[in-house]
């Protein structure tokens, strides 16, 4: 059993029906694989730091899953590349401490401890 | 003449640490551009471990973390005024 993560930008022409659509179709193409879907993100339309297909925005989306079978990657690269909205992929394995981080990350640690120490100090000043 | 490449004061010459191994991070996130911010010039390139301090296991992680994170235009590959 392995855990991979994939990351990829799509097209900021979409409607945002029509991006949790593709998103939807990917994640189908993952579950037909029997593949447990462990996290599902969108960050949203998100400026990128270069132009791509000429253009300077794209919807970014995280996909975690566990799987044994490795043939589902490329399977999944497939689909990629013949949709056309996808503008940019990246699949990568996660080790150990990358399982745990994101593990953290899911509960949101990261977030939540910036959140708080700001919240502290309003409190301190509201004080 | 004999003493040409030491530095002059010595008192002020810190010894480098490795921010991974002494803070415990195990996990370098791609996701994360503000932490990778860390280890690029204003070009965008990868500082050499020289200056950084990094140790050579983490400098490879930190190396292909800052090239994922270009790969999906988190970063870019090069600049001309980043900071």
């Amino acid at each position: 059993m392995k855990n991979y993560e994939t990351v990829f930008i799509l097209n900021p022409v979409l409607s945002e029906d029509q991006a949790k659509d593709t998103v939807e179709k990917f994640v189908k193409v993952l579950t037909k694989a029997k593949a447990e879907i462990i996290n599902k993100e969108q960050w949203g339309l998100k400026k990128m730091a270069y132009p791509i297909q000429n253009k300077s925005t794209g919807f970014y989306n995280l996909l975690e899953f566990a799987t044994e079978n490795t043939g589902i990657i490329n399977t999944l690269e497939t689909e990629f590349r013949r949709d056309e909205s996808v503008m940019r992929f990246l699949t990568t394995v996660l080790d150990k401490h990358a399982i745990e981080y994101n593990a953290r990350r899911r509960k949101g640690e990261f977030n939540r401890t910036k959140k708080t120490v700001t919240t502290q100090k309003r409190e301190r000043v509201e004080a | 003449m004999t003493l040409m490449n030491e530095p002059i004061k010595r008192a002020e010459v810190k010894p480098k640490y490795c921010r991974f191994k002494k803070n415990g991070i195990k996990y370098i996130d791609y996701k994360d551009p503000d932490f990778l911010l860390k280890f690029i010039n204003e070009q965008g390139k990868i500082l050499p471990r020289r200056l950084t301090g990094t140790s050579w296991k983490f400098q490879k992680k930190v190396s292909q973390a800052v090239k994922r994170a270009r790969h999906i235009a988190i970063l870019p590959y090069l600049a001309d005024q980043m900071k």
